[in-house]
């Protein structure tokens, strides 16, 4: 029991609002911010469609992979629409926590009985739906305008690769948001992060005889694990369901790495003003 | 789990000591705070107050001591407790902030076993009418009415208020007073951190002034004011010394730069002699003035002590 401010006396407790509900709260929260921020929107949906748009207009010729000759478009479109979830999940999830916590929010999160995993589980969900909507955009595209093909057979392969590859870039974009020194560098470092990966993952051209160390780290990386086996389910020289379950395991280690190392080391105080505070007591 | 009967402090703290690596923040202070009162802490930047105001909303953890709020340990407490306190926060978290108020305060509400309604907040805080105005196109002292609605949407029994007033114009500073006195006449405990004594001494039941990471007082504002003393000052007429002041002035006064200054327990009968002198002789006093026992003398005696037993800061 206690007192409440009116001298009445209620009982103390009642029921949590769900969690579910909660972590809709947030994810709504966190799209509002998206959609309302020309930014993030340029770079999650807006570059990648413009990469696609020049790829379909300058790599116009078939190719024969012994089924006939297919269309480039066919090989390069589920690559950039691969790199197009991974860089939304990894930057809407990194760069949107990590400027959320200078500026304080976090911090004013934590100070809510909001649970913690509700609020970062409905940023990974927000920024999964944006990755969904950037990669629907550049298939709508390539259907429309450069003549991909879509095999119903192996749409489940295609969807499962995309929730195995989105949800992990998520969990690195958790990484990212618990080492990024502030919200200002968070955009350097997962741009210094992804970009370079994605010159090695065949995303853009498949590498023709890359030397033996670029081909390695393109393989440790998750992000050519993610464009092939997204790929494969688009791929003409791929036979129904196309499931690839090795690259979706290396994908799922770096997820759950990352979510790990965010377990670990993810913090909610603004760190500009610790260090300023520091400063001012010595 | 919980206890909040007027018996128990809302706040209890021993012994609390916390360093960011070399440098020690609060260096051991201890201090209770009662159900339903206005509790300040004063004192100027850097002297901890933040980092204790922190370790009681639990977004910090002591180095040692104790410490309970609402009888929960805030270092390891969970949602229960969180329901139950409101931090008004001095970031800048909203400035760049693309949400409107009535979103905001929606989402914020959302986490809360019994939130407040949401335009009962707004009005508390006088944003009628700024429902749907998006939190970066307020002005700052409307963005810190914002900041005290998401404290209340949740309509909690103990209050944190970090320097609720700093920046805000005398008129701002005036209606965030009232409303923290409404807040108290509903029963909350509210613990405020200020570096405006006017505001300690007109918002708080009692004031504790930190001082390098210690309470160097802790006592109601009137308490604090020690010495009881009026200051009367006026310039000594021309070709006048302290002699030729009647005795009663004669014997306390001091003359610095032409100005006689004195302190005094009975200003009225000495000013009486005073004013009876002046008038004998036709001389009008310039510059006179009666000044009643302020906090501030208080305060900054306080924390110039402060300063000299604190070498590292």
């Amino acid at each position: 029991m206690r007192t409440s401010r009116a001298g009445a006396t209620t009982v103390d407790g009642g029921a949590w609002p769900s969690w579910g509900r909660l972590a809709w709260t947030s994810m709504r929260g966190q799209n509002r911010t998206f959609w309302r921020n020309p930014v993030p929107v340029f770079f999650t949906l807006g570059l990648p469609l413009i990469m696609l748009v020049l790829f379909g207009s300058l790599f116009t010729w078939d190719i024969d992979v012994g089924f006939g000759p297919v269309p480039a478009a066919q090989f390069y479109t589920p690559g950039l629409a691969a790199f197009t979830a991974a860089n939304a999940a990894l930057l809407n999830v990194g760069i949107t926590l990590a400027f959320q916590r200078q500026f304080g929010f976090l911090k004013r999160i934590r100070g809510t009985p909001l649970p913690p995993s509700a609020f970062l589980g409905g940023a990974v969900v927000s920024s999964a739906w944006i990755a969904l909507l950037g990669t629907l955009i550049m298939f709508v595209v390539g259907v429309l305008f450069f003549d991909v093909g879509i095999a119903a057979a192996k749409i489940p392969a295609a969807v499962v690769s995309f929730l195995v590859g989105t949800l992990s870039f998520a969990g690195l974009g958790l990484a990212l948001a618990a080492f990024a020194p502030s919200g200002n560098t968070a955009p350097a470092l997962a741009n210094g992060v992804i970009l370079p990966m994605a010159f090695v993952s065949d995303v853009f051209v498949p590498a023709e005889n890359p030397p033996d160390w670029l081909r390695i780290l393109g393989d440790v990386l998750p992000l050519k694990h993610f464009s092939r086996a997204f790929s494969a389910a688009f791929h003409p020289a791929v036979a129904a369901p196309g499931w690839r379950g090795a690259d979706l395991a290396i994908m799922v280690a770096w997820g759950v790495g990352g979510a790990l190392l965010a377990w670990r080391f993810f913090d909610w105080m603004p760190r500009v003003a610790t260090g300023r505070r520091a400063k001012q007591e010595a | 789990m919980s206890d909040s009967s007027p018996t128990t402090p809302a706040v209890a703290v021993r012994g609390l000591i916390k360093s960011y690596g070399p440098v020690q923040a609060v260096r051991g202070i201890s201090f209770e705070v009662a159900s339903g009162e206005v509790f300040a802490l004063l004192g100027p930047n850097g002297a901890g107050k933040s980092t204790t105001v922190e370790i009681l909303e639990g977004h910090r953890s002591a180095d040692s001591g104790d410490v309970s709020v609402l009888g929960f340990d805030p270092a390891v407490a969970g949602r229960e407790f969180r329901d139950r306190v409101g931090i008004v926060l001095q970031e800048a978290t909203i400035d760049t902030s693309d949400v409107t108020v009535a979103e905001a305060l929606d989402s914020f509400g959302a986490a809360y076993r019994h939130p407040r309604d949401r335009d009962e907040v707004i009005e508390m805080v006088g944003l009628t009418g700024k429902q749907n105005v998006r939190l970066k196109t307020l002005s700052g002292g409307q963005q810190r009415r914002v900041d005290m609605a998401l404290g209340l949407i949740g309509d909690p029994d103990l209050i944190f208020l970090d320097e609720p007033t700093t920046g805000f114009d005398p008129e701002a500073r005036r209606a965030a007073w009232e409303m923290v006195k409404d807040l108290r006449s509903l029963g909350r405990t509210i613990i405020l951190t200020t570096h405006y004594m006017e505001e300690a001494e007109y918002l708080a039941d009692r004031v504790a002034v930190l001082m390098g990471g210690r309470i160097v007082a802790c006592a109601a504002p009137s308490q604090l004011l020690g010495s009881e003393k009026s200051t009367v000052r006026f310039r000594l007429p021309d070709g006048a010394c302290s002699a030729d002041l009647p005795a009663l002035v004669a014997a306390a006064v001091e003359v610095s730069e032409g100005v006689a200054a004195l302190s005094t327990e009975r200003p009225t009968a000495l000013l009486a002699e005073l004013a009876g002198w002046a008038v004998a002789r036709g001389i009008e006093l310039a510059e006179l003035t009666v000044n009643p026992p302020g906090l501030e003398d208080a305060y900054l005696q306080l924390i110039g002590t402060g300063g000299e037993l604190d070498d590292a800061d």
